[in-house]
Formats: C-alpha cells, sequence, structure tokens
C-alpha cells in the first residue's frame, strides 16, 4: 500500500476516532462474551464464566491503547508538542511578545512591500498577451516620447510589417452635459479596434465596432467600470442610453471590465472613438495621438523598432514642413505603465528584505538566549530516554508555532498597509497607477508569505537544534555551555547589534528630518491665507463668451451670485490658482531699459480687483486694482516684492511702466507692490510676478476664489450649482479648497511619502535594533552566569556586576550611534533636496535621535543587567 | 531474536502470517480466527487476544484484510475480517520466507545434532 493511501487510511480513521473506539468496543465485546459462552458449556456457572472470561481476555484499556498506537498517526505528537510550544509561548509572555512583534514587523514590511512588487511587476497586465504590446511615439527635439498625427498613424498602419495590430489613443477630456449643466469630464479618444487588440472584451454590451471611428457613423461610448459604477449605478439599462460628451450626443454601447485599466490613459470615465472628420485629423503638423501596436509573433522588439524608424524617416523625406527631426520611438507597455516605479519598488523589497534578515537573526538570537536556559531540560529528556530526533523536533515545532503566529499577524497588518497608498497618494496621481488599487490578500502573497514561515521556521528551528544537538546532552546536564559556538554567536551578534543601531539612527535621523520638512512645508508662508477658501474652475466657451464684454458680464453676475450665498465673505477670480504650477512665464518689458530677453522669467497672472484682500494677501505699496478699471482705463499692473527687488532695486517700482512681448503700444503703468504669493509648488523660490486686472484682459477659462466664514468644503455643491444657475453651459470643474491645494500638491505628497516611508522603515529599524541588542546582552549574561557568580563570590557588588553588563551595552551603543550619526548626515546631505527649511546637520534632530535611541538601548540593556545583578552565587556555581 | 519460548507464545512476527492464513479459507470474525488458529494447531498456538486486535488493525492499516460488520449463524453482530489480494501476495511471501528460515534453523540444528 501506497504511503498516501496509508496517510489518508489514518486520517480519516483519526477523524472517526469516536466511531473507530466504538467498533473496537463492540469487537471485543463479542469475544469476550464467545469466551464466556464457551467457558459456561465446559460447565462454570454464568458469573465465574464471565470473570474467567475477562480474566482470559486482558486489559482491554492497554489493548484498545495498543489498537490506537497502529493506528495513530504522528499529527497527533505534532499536535502535543504545538501546544507545548503554545504553553511556553504562554509561561513567558515577554518573550514570546517580542520574538513575534518583531518578526510580524519583519514579514508584515516585507510581504506588504511584495504586494506592491507583485500588483506592479509580477502580475501580468490585463491585457492578452501583454508582452506583445508596444507604444509608439515620435521623437522631437525637446524628448523621445512625444505625440504623432492622424496621417502619421496612417501611413505606420499601412507600410508596416511587423505589427498585428496598431491603434492610437488620445487623451483630452470632455464637456459633459449633466441635469445640473456642464461639467469638465476625463476621457479618451481611441481607434475603433482599440481594445479589441488589446484583448479587452466589455462587462456588458459591445466594443466598438470596425466601422464606428468613420466620420458618418453615429457616436458611441463606452464606460469605464467605475463610471458605470458612481454616475449610472451600476444599473444595466445603462446600455443605449445617450450622454452629450463636447455638445455631441453619444450612445452608450457597452461597459469595460472592473480589472481593465490603461495606465497611459487614465483616469478616463469615457472612451470614445477618434474621428476623422475632426480637423486635426486632416492635418499632419497635429499631433495629438500615442500608438498602441501589438507585435506579429516571432517579430523582436529590435526588428520591430527599426521597421516603424524606416518609415518616420520616409515622412520625414516626405513631409519636412510637418515631420522635420521627427523620429519614431518606441517602448514596451510594460515600460510605459511601470517603468517608473520598478527601480522604487526593487528597492524597497531590498530594503524589506533586509529587515526581515534582521528581524530573523534577532529572533533566532533570542531563541538561542532561551534555549540556554532549556539546556538542562533537554538533557534530562534525553536522559529519560528521548530520542535526538524527537528532541529537535520539539525545537522544530516551537519554531514553526512561532513564527506561525508572526506570520499571521504579518500578513494582517501587511493587507492592512496595503491600503495605505490609496490614502496617501492623491486621486491624480493614484489614477497613473491604477495597477496599484484595490490591493488585497491574493494567491501570489499567501505563497510568499508561505516562503517566509518556511525560510525562517527553518532557521528558527535550526539554530538552537544545531546549538544543542550532537551529543552534547552530557555538557548539557555538566551545565558547562560555554562552547566557543557560544562566543563565536556572541561576537556575531554583537557586530550585527552595531549595524542594526548605525542603520536605526541613520534612518530615524532621516525620517526626523523629513518629518520636520513636511511640516515647514505645510506650513511655509505661501504669502496668502489658505484656510476657508474654495476654488472652483469654470470654462467659459463658445459664443456666448467670444467677446471680452461677455465674459466680463458673466464676470459681474457671478460676483453677484456668488457673493449672495450663505457664509461667503468676498468672491475673486483669477485665470491661474496661486499653487500650482509657475513655469509659463511670459516676457515683460521696462520702459526705458534696454531688454536681453532676461526679465522672460515674470509670471503673469489676470485677477479681479477683489483677488488679493479675498486671498489675504499683503500690500507693500501703492494700491490694489479698482473694480471699474476695464479696458476703457490706462492698463495697470501690481507686481510682487520679488519683481521690486530684481528689476527695481533702490528704486521706487510705482509710476514704472512696463509692456508685455514687446508690444511697447499698451504700456503698463505698476500701481501697486503685493507681498510674495507663492504660485508655485510649496518648496520652490518664488519668482516675480505681474498681477493685471481680469477686466483688462478676461480669460475664458478662469477659477472663482471664494473666502467664506464656513467650511469651505461645504461651499463646493453651492458655488457649482450658482454657475450653473447663471448658464447651465458653463463647463465647472476641479472644485476644492486651498488647504486641499497645499496637502495634495506634488510638493506636499513627495515630502508626505517620503516622511511616512523612511519613518516606517526607522520605527521598524529601531525596533530591531533594541530587541537586537536585549537579545544579545541577554544571551552574554546567560553566558557569563557562572562568571558572574564567581565574582560575586568573591566579593563583587550587585551594583558593579549591573554596571558591567550596562557597560557592555553602552560601548555597543555608542559605537552603534557614533557611526550611525556619521552616516545619517552623510545620507542627509545627499537627500538634500527632499529638504525643506532644515539642514543636514540639524542638531535638534540629532540630539533628539541619540536620546531616543539611548533611553530605548538602556531599557533594553537594564533587563538582562537585573538579571545579571539578581544571580544567586551559591546557585550559579552550584549548577556547574 | 529467537528464544526459548513457552508453549503458548508465538514466534515474533509470526501472528501476521497465522492470521492471513486462516483467512484464506473463509472470512473469519476476531474470536474465530483465535479458536481457528488455536483449534489447527492442535491448542499449541495460542493467540493471546491482546495482540490480536492490534495485529488486525495493522493488516487493515497495510490493506492485507478487509473488514464488515455481519451476522453471526447466531445473529449476532461481529466484524468479519477477509483476505484481500495484496494480502494474499503477502502471504505467499511470509510464508516463504518463513519456510526458507525454518530450513536454515533445521540445517543448523541436524548440524549441531551431529556434534552433540
Amino acid at each position: 500500500m501506497s504511503m498516501p493511501g496509508k496517510l489518508l487510511k489514518k486520517m480519516a480513521a483519526l477523524m472517526r476516532r469516536t466511531r473507530f473506539n466504538g467498533e473496537l468496543d463492540e469487537e471485543m465485546a463479542f469475544h469476550r462474551e464467545q469466551i464466556e459462552e464457551q467457558f459456561r458449556k465446559r460447565g462454570m456457572s454464568a458469573e465465574e464464566a464471565h470473570y474467567a472470561a475477562m480474566r482470559q481476555f486482558g486489559n482491554t484499556t492497554r489493548m484498545k491503547e495498543r489498537s490506537h498506537e497502529v493506528m495513530r498517526l504522528r499529527l497527533e505528537t505534532v499536535l502535543q508538542d504545538v501546544r507545548f510550544a503554545l504553553r511556553q509561548m504562554k509561561r513567558n509572555p515577554g518573550f514570546a511578545m517580542t520574538a513575534v512583534l518583531v518578526l510580524a514587523l519583519g514579514i508584515g514590511a516585507s510581504t506588504a512591500i511584495f504586494g506592491f512588487v507583485d500588483a506592479a511587476l509580477i502580475r501580468p497586465l490585463p491585457y492578452a498577451q501583454p508582452n506583445q504590446l508596444v507604444v509608439l511615439y515620435e521623437t522631437t527635439s525637446m524628448g523621445n516620447r512625444y505625440h504623432l498625427s492622424y496621417l502619421d498613424y496612417l501611413d505606420w498602419k499601412r507600410d508596416n510589417t511587423v505589427f498585428q495590430s496598431i491603434d492610437v489613443y488620445s487623451t483630452d477630456g470632455f464637456t459633459l452635459k449633466t441635469r445640473d449643466g456642464l461639467q469638465a469630464v476625463t476621457g479618451s479618444h481611441v481607434t475603433a479596434g482599440f481594445f479589441r487588440d488589446l484583448g479587452v472584451v466589455p462587462a456588458i454590451g459591445r466594443d466598438f465596432r470596425p466601422g464606428d471611428d468613420q466620420p458618418s457613423a453615429p457616436r458611441v461610448t463606452l464606460l469605464s467600470y467605475s463610471t458605470w459604477q458612481t454616475r449610472y449605478g451600476g444599473r444595466n439599462d445603462v446600455l443605449g442610453q445617450t450622454v452629450v460628451l463636447d455638445g455631441n450626443p453619444n450612445q452608450i454601447v457597452g461597459v469595460l471590465p472592473k480589472t481593465f485599466h490603461f495606465a497611459p490613459a487614465e483616469p478616463s470615465e469615457f472612451w470614445t472613438t477618434e474621428r476623422a472628420s475632426d480637423e486635426c485629423e486632416k492635418i499632419r503638423g497635429c499631433k495629438d495621438l500615442i500608438g498602441v501596436a501589438r507585435l506579429k509573433p516571432g517579430v523582436s522588439f529590435q526588428a520591430a523598432f527599426a521597421d516603424i524608424r524606416t518609415i518616420a524617416e520616409r515622412l520625414e523625406r516626405q513631409y519636412p514642413m510637418d515631420n522635420l527631426n521627427r523620429d519614431a520611438y518606441m517602448m514596451t507597455l510594460t515600460d510605459v505603465i511601470v517603468g517608473d516605479t520598478r527601480p522604487i519598488l526593487l528597492a524597497l523589497l531590498g530594503g524589506a528584505a533586509l529587515l526581515l534578515l534582521i528581524a530573523t537573526v534577532n529572533v533566532a538570537s533570542l531563541l538561542l538566549v532561551r534555549s540556554e536556559s532549556r539546556r538542562r531540560e533537554m538533557a534530562v529528556r534525553g536522559a529519560l530516554g528521548a530520542s535526538p530526533a524527537r528532541l529537535v523536533r520539539q525545537f522544530v515545532t516551537e519554531g514553526l508555532t512561532l513564527v506561525a503566529v508572526a506570520s499571521v499577524l504579518g500578513v494582517a497588518a501587511a493587507c492592512g498597509a496595503m491600503q495605505l497608498p490609496e490614502r496617501l497618494i492623491p486621486k491624480d496621481m493614484m489614477a497613473t497607477m491604477p495597477y496599484l488599487q484595490g490591493l488585497g490578500l491574493n494567491l501570489h502573497l499567501v505563497l510568499f508569505a508561505c516562503g517566509i514561515f518556511l525560510a525562517t521556521g527553518a532557521i528558527f528551528s535550526l539554530t538552537p537544534a544545531l546549538r544543542h544537538f550532537p551529543g552534547d546532552l552530557r555538557e548539557g546536564l555538566a551545565s558547562g555551555g560555554r562552547s566557543y559556538a557560544g562566543v563565536a554567536w556572541r561576537r556575531l551578534g554583537a557586530n550585527l547589534v552595531v549595524v542594526e543601531l548605525t542603520l536605526a539612527v541613520v534612518l530615524l535621523v532621516s525620517a526626523g528630518l523629513l518629518g520636520k520638512s513636511f511640516y515647514r512645508l505645510l506650513h511655509a508662508d505661501t504669502g496668502l491665507q489658505p484656510d476657508h477658501l474654495a476654488t472652483l474652475r469654470v470654462s467659459a466657451s463658445g459664443a456666448a463668451y467670444a467677446k471680452d464684454a461677455q465674459v466680463i458680464a458673466l464676470e459681474r453676475e457671478m460676483q453677484e451670485k456668488l457673493s449672495e450665498l450663505p457664509g461667503v465673505k468676498s468672491v475673486a477670480f483669477t485665470d491661474t490658482l496661486p499653487l500650482g504650477v509657475a513655469d509659463n512665464a511670459g516676457n515683460y518689458w521696462i520702459v526705458g531699459r534696454p531688454y536681453h530677453g532676461e526679465q522672460n522669467e515674470i509670471l503673469d497672472r489676470n485677477v479681479s480687483y477683489g483677488y488679493f484682500s479675498t486671498i489675504e494677501a499683503q500690500l507693500l505699496r501703492g494700491r490694489y486694482f479698482r473694480e471699474d478699471e476695464d479696458e476703457s482705463k490706462p492698463l495697470v499692473a501690481v507686481i510682487n516684492e520679488r519683481m521690486a527687488q530684481r528689476y527695481f532695486p533702490g528704486q521706487d517700482p510705482l509710476g514704472q511702466q512696463i509692456y508685455a512681448q514687446g508690444d511697447e503700444k499698451h504700456r503698463i503703468e505698476i500701481v501697486g507692490v503685493v507681498n510674495d504669493i507663492q504660485e508655485g509648488q510649496l518648496d520652490a523660490a518664488p519668482g516675480p510676478a505681474v498681477y493685471l486686472p481680469f477686466r483688462q484682459n478676461p480669460p475664458n477659462d478662469f477659477a472663482v476664489v471664494v473666502r467664506t466664514g464656513q467650511d469651505p468644503d461645504a461651499m463646493l455643491p453651492m458655488m457649482t450649482a450658482a454657475v450653473h444657475g447663471i448658464d447651465p453651459g458653463l463647463a465647472t470643474y476641479d472644485p476644492g479648497t486651498m488647504q486641499e491645494r497645499i496637502h495634495d500638491s506634488p510638493a506636499a505628497y513627495l515630502h508626505r511619502s517620503s516622511a511616512y516611508l523612511v519613518g516606517g522603515f526607522a520605527a521598524l529599524a529601531l525596533v530591531l535594533g533594541v530587541v537586537g541588542l536585549y537579545g544579545v546582552i541577554s544571551y552574554s549574561v546567560s553566558q557569563r552566569t557562572r562568571e558572574i557568580g564567581v565574582r560575586m563570590a568573591l566579593g563583587a557588588e550587585r551594583g558593579a556586576v549591573q554596571w558591567m553588563v550596562l557597560q557592555e551595552a553602552a560601548r555597543l551603543t555608542a559605537v552603534g550611534l557614533a557611526a550611525g550619526v556619521v552616516c545619517a548626515i552623510g545620507a542627509a546631505a545627499l537627500m538634500r533636496s527632499l529638504l525643506f527649511g532644515v539642514e543636514a546637520w540639524d542638531v535638534p534632530t540629532l540630539a533628539g535621535v541619540s536620546a531616543v535611541l539611548g533611553g530605548f538601548a538602556l531599557l533594553a540593556s537594564y533587563l538582562p543587567a537585573r538579571r545579571a545583578a539578581r544571580v544567586n552565587p551559591v546557585d550559579a556555581l552550584r549548577a556547574e | 531474536m529467537v528464544s526459548v519460548m513457552a508453549k503458548t507464545e508465538l514466534m515474533p512476527g509470526t501472528l501476521d502470517m497465522l492470521i492471513l492464513t486462516t483467512l484464506t479459507r473463509a472470512p473469519l470474525h476476531g474470536y474465530a480466527i483465535a479458536q481457528s488458529i488455536k483449534r489447527i494447531s492442535d491448542d499449541v498456538l495460542t493467540v493471546e487476544e491482546g495482540s490480536l486486535y492490534p495485529a488486525l488493525q495493522r493488516l487493515l492499516l497495510q490493506g492485507w484484510v478487509r473488514a464488515e460488520w455481519r451476522r453471526t449463524e447466531t445473529n449476532r453482530r461481529a466484524r468479519f475480517y477477509t483476505l484481500t489480494a495484496a494480502g494474499r501476495k503477502q502471504l505467499g511471501l511470509e510464508v516463504s520466507q518463513f519456510r526458507q528460515m525454518v530450513e536454515a534453523i533445521g540445517r543448523v540444528l541436524e548440524d549441531a545434532g551431529e556434534v552433540v
């Protein structure tokens, strides 16, 4: 009979333990009765026969046990061992908790990071044969990844010999007609074959059909899954409904599957077809598309790249007007989607692996410490007949039990940690990494955790087992126990602790500096009061707003209507909100100065007369704009402090004249100087800026800024409604608050995520370093018990013994701290670009970290030191 | 391991073989197996109940016998053991091994007998 079959039978017997007992009982009772009957036939009385049978039959319980032994599985003794291991953990909760916590941290961190690595790098992209897919660009003198035009696309499609299919997409967004007026929504145009060629099938409804992108075909659209859920409540009757996108009715024909994402075009709520009838599609120079192609089987990436470059070269010769210096460029879709995150993730995974390794070694050293105190137990068990294999099995079981508990906790923590990015990363940024969304436990993760479980479990079970075996049982009974291995382990442990402490200092200092930077950043002087400011962008396009006067009339009406909303203190308009992008600078000439192009760094903003008072900027000189300053009045400007300092040093800027883009006829007089308002990112140095009256240069696309007395978030729906109340044809988008602009800005995101990330690692490193120190000192104390006993017998004071142990710990800590501080300053210098308002050698941070680490180190060494001081010399010596 | 045996003791390792042998003729219950061995061996061999049931479990586990509950002639419920094909094969193996051993022991004894 085969082994598995036997095992199965045993398992089955184990399951049916009660039935097995019942059957055996019945069988034996029958046997006894038969014997009884036999005796009765020979003439015994019933009672005599009964006892005789019992006597002959023997001890039933013993018999049953022996029958059981045949059936008994090893599993039962394993369970016994597990119970014993759990009892041991319960008896020594401090040890168990420390070991489990440290391991759980290590396992949790590495599992969580593996989860991201898995999602980004291992799990295949949600397309058919994703490794055949490539993305096509045209190069320009500025870079490689630029757009191609529709006519280029047609040529590439016709002339290439390497692709099974080639499609294009463009991500431009739409205005969506809703019940409350127009709304700007995200969306993409794609050629009709796009989804089919990716191998994506809609969740419901149909894909685009081949003719859907022809000029005469009725307009159709596909919804993203999340749009279907949020805007249409996931109802099936959405198919066939009409949505008005950019003023054109589109029929909804399908919904994309939940798993679908296409990072280069995300976020996209609506997907419609590219149309050859659009103006841009007829002009070769109008480049707004990116290509996605599928390689023919057997065609290499290089061959395909070479092929489209030949086509691009021909097009360049043929159409020098539009295609000069435009080569073809190709990347794999995988690289486009995850290329940027790959090095970061791999670095993180490396860091996590290192932490896990340190955690493992730490716990192994803790286990050793404890197994030292169990030498006698092992020796006694061995002397009483337990085989070495049985004793090793006990260690293995204990190690595995420990790791199992830690694994469960670690994986649970990892599942929680994997939800963090969705909360920490701003929505726009997250949309470009759709593969990181909705992460959770999956098969890969479980397998990974099992792998860690087995590896660490093996280490833990083998370390004490190897330490005690083979064959030093007698030594154990004699409790000598200061073998060479013990010394070597101590040395290794001490070096490791120094490295751990150094690492912890570096990470703690980095985290401290980053945290401080982040705090400083959020509280950086922006030149405005960001609280209680609600903002909303409005786009007034079309014939109704073709003339400046029409836009000004709209601004007036909005000013009036919005001011009437409850809680509104003041309303203002600007073409560009502060705390955004500050690289769209213009050129300004100063009257009476030669122009060398140096002023092309000047930002210009068109703001309404109430703008500065609404955002609560500070007027330094002169005046703000007047309400009646429109095109009929002389042109005026307010400049910022930086502009005044740079271009009018030692002069009075008021009354000076400037003009834009060499347009000398339209001179602008400077009437005021305002403090520097941060137009760019929080960590950017403010540049010179010119503010012009909204009504002298009315933009069609502008932002409303409202100062409220209440929660600005609550104002947003009212503001949107009020704007649509004026004209439902106005598109509103990006509702938000100024505080959000600060907190969700890319700069804040960068600082926040780096602070959190390094902080997380620093916390882990601190715990590991301290536990490591504790383990090494404890081990050392356990090894030196006899020495300590001798010292005390010879008259050493308890205080002196304690001090001796503390000194050992202090030496390790001091070395670790010193090395750590040096490395930390170096590391901080390397990441200077991430620091804001704080120096690499920030003394309070360094001092704070040293104090924290020193304090924890003291705590970690105090416990074993106290244990050493409590050694009873008589016991310590007698134990030999 | 072959030591002086009391009359009622079995040579170690032979119990399984004896049980399998008694089952070649018909399926039997535990009591009947013990009785059968005793009777056929003219009361020389006694199977201890204490060894019989663990042995039966072992044989079940190896798949050499099958067990099922049936009625006896006296209409009592009893567990009957049946020899399986694998059991028959095993029996053949054990019997031939046993014969070889007995012959070997016999030769040794004969040799000693000449000397004595």
